[in-house]
């Protein structure tokens, strides 16, 4: 049981992070005080073109040099900043968490059509990797990452979210069950421009985490909803998918409905289902992704953890409980529960 | 008539049941909480004569283990109103979320607009209790899974559409799950389960709750009444004896 919420304002305005904290403290019931978080989209105006890299260093004296000397190798570091923190009587600070903007050079991988993208992720796998005491847990473009072990409003008083403002934003109350809760195993999870959060659970993690990493990604965070983030970036940007078919591809109909579809259809999904076995999820899981243009939630096919959506205006609200919402949006328009397996998507305007 | 006002903004749900309970025991026949937002748990294991009448949006498992309250709810209510109830009545003037009437064992539930996923699951009754769950609109998959005994009652307000969710009464074994409109599309029905048209007797029987129902939600008992409706029960007395024993 863990608790979820996301917002997108479609037309790009933006929003402070004082609003979900209050949204995700309502929802402090659904997690035990080990993990908490939040990705904030356009979070970094003045930097916007660079890939915020952010690191959890155990001892900033000792890991820091490698990681420098890594992103060195691959391009420049415009700026580089210790991500501000406040003291908090519940949160022991046991990582310092650094935040540098980067520019890759993409001369130094010719063979990539998205050279950019693939030297920051070759960057977070090998950090993760050979770097000990090192952790890139985020890596888009404009895109922050607050996360700790706490409560979600320790957590963001931690990182003053207020203070950041953004057209979306997604948080995260843990309840960790299969592995402890840790800064690194917190939500939201982050790749490039991805970003997940989720509660439940994945069992096929051992299946996905295999396939996964046969294409160069390296699962370092003991934790399965990792798996989510980086399959996102491989189905829709280096495959191609469109969001809504890598939903299909990862929580995919059942064959027996499938056998119902008129003729087009059923060769589209068998075709999927047959080349993306090995990425499908199984178990309950409730999940929201987001990317620069947009967000989408989804839950498990039989609908084993619990989703709720909620629009006023250009705003849309994805989250675990109704009263979540309303707390963020008291004049909220229009309230409705997604199908099992069915996105729900929405799209920055433009 | 003694009544008591509790005003819940900001509240924890621990301090909100302690005031409904100090209530409850000073003899409040009313108890009226305003402001509600996302607290669970409301009223759960209260006993007694009371009405306690909720406006905004509660969190999940309200009136768990309750017995004899009536809650009335000005609001949508979230996971498992009516869990394990024992008796009493909820009304909601809303939708509710998924596993509505879990494993509930006595006392009504009457729900104005749709429920989620796995309504009435594993819904019991013993005797003279025999739980009921009716529900205005539309309903999830898995509606009455793994039900030993009790009633649900689906009105399904809005039929344009026929009803496409999968494994209702999955796992059934006791109890039945009425609906209006025609028969299923057999796809839709779980293992263990079987659908027939309402018989006479199961008319006599849905009348009164859709009078209550009409009388709680304003709708119109005489449509309601005079529809087609099906029936949809276990298989056998124990569809499942081969799955788990051998004789």
């Amino acid at each position: 049981m863990c608790g979820i919420i996301a917002v997108i304002d479609r037309s790009g305005g933006t929003m402070d992070g004082s609003g979900i904290r209050s949204a995700l403290s309502m929802m402090d019931e659904r997690g035990s005080g080990e993990g908490a978080g939040y990705a904030v989209y356009g979070a970094f105006p003045e930097f916007a073109d660079y890939y915020a890299i952010h690191v959890f260093f155990d001892a900033i004296h000792e890991s820091k040099a490698a990681v420098d000397q890594e992103l060195e190798k691959w391009g420049t570091v415009v700026h580089e900043e210790e991500v501000p923190t406040y003291e908090n009587r519940n949160i022991r600070k046991v990582h310092t968490p650094w935040r540098y903007f980067f520019r890759p050079d993409p001369s130094l991988m010719p063979q990539s059509m998205t050279p950019e993208d693939d030297i920051v992720m070759h960057l977070v796998m090998k950090v993760n990797t050979t770097i000990p005491g090192a952790l890139v847990f985020s890596s888009g473009k404009n895109v922050g990452i607050f996360k700790a072990s706490g409560w979600p409003e320790d957590v963001a008083d931690f990182y003053r979210i207020q203070d950041y403002s953004g057209y979306i934003w997604l948080g995260h109350n843990r309840y960790p069950t299969n592995t402890p809760g840790w800064w690194g195993g917190a939500h939201p999870f982050n790749l490039l421009g991805w970003s997940v959060v989720h509660n439940g659970e994945i069992t096929s993690y051992g299946t996905n985490r295999r396939y996964i990493e046969s294409y160069g990604y390296r699962c370092t965070m003991y934790t399965d909803t990792e798996v989510v983030a980086y399959l996102f970036d491989l189905l829709v940007r280096r495959h191609g998918l469109d969001p809504e078919l890598a939903v299909k591809a990862l929580a995919p109909p059942f064959w027996e409905d499938i056998d119902c579809m008129d003729e087009k259809e059923q060769r589209l999904f068998r075709a999927i289902r047959l080349a993306y076995g090995s990425a499908m999820m199984n178990g309950p899981f409730a999940i929201v992704v987001a990317q620069p243009d947009g967000i989408v939630g989804f839950t498990d096919r039989i609908k084993l953890r619990p989703l709720v959506c909620g629009t006023r205006g250009q705003r849309l609200y994805i989250s675990s409980e109704e009263a979540a919402i309303r707390i963020m949006e008291p004049g909220i328009e229009e309230v409705f529960m997604p199908r099992a397996g069915e996105p729900v998507i929405g799209r920055l305007a433009g | 008539m003694h009544r008591v006002t509790i005003d819940a903004s900001g509240m924890h749900y621990t301090p909100l049941n302690r005031r409904i309970r100090e209530a409850v025991a000073s003899g409040a026949e009313t108890i009226e909480i305003m402001n509600v937002m996302g607290q669970r748990f409301i009223a759960d294991g209260v006993r007694g004569d009371v009405t306690i009448i909720i406006h905004g949006v509660p969190g999940g498992d309200l009136g768990m283990f309750m017995s004899g309250p009536s809650c009335i709810v000005f609001g949508n209510c979230d996971h498992a109103p009516g869990n394990t109830m024992d008796s009493g009545r909820i009304i909601i003037h809303g939708s509710a979320g998924d596993a509505v009437a879990h494993s509930m064992r006595g006392g009504q539930v009457f729900v104005r607009d749709s429920i989620g996923y796995r309504g009435g699951i594993h819904m019991k009754q013993y005797r003279d209790k025999c739980p009921i769950l009716v529900i205005g609109g539309e309903f999830r998959s898995f509606l009455g899974e793994y039900m030993a005994g009790g009633l649900i009652l689906a009105l399904r307000d809005n039929r344009r559409y026929p009803v496409r969710e999968r494994g209702i009464g999955s796992g059934i074994h006791g109890g039945r799950i009425i609906m209006r409109g025609d028969l299923l599309n057999e796809r839709c029905l779980g293992v263990g389960a079987c659908q027939k048209p309402l018989s006479e007797e199961g008319y006599r029987m849905i009348v009164p709750l859709i009078e209550e129902f009409s009388s709680h939600f304003d709708a119109d008992p005489d449509t309601l009444a005079t529809d087609p409706y099906i029936e949809i029960t276990p298989t056998s007395s124990r569809p499942f004896a081969s799955k788990y024993t051998w004789e």
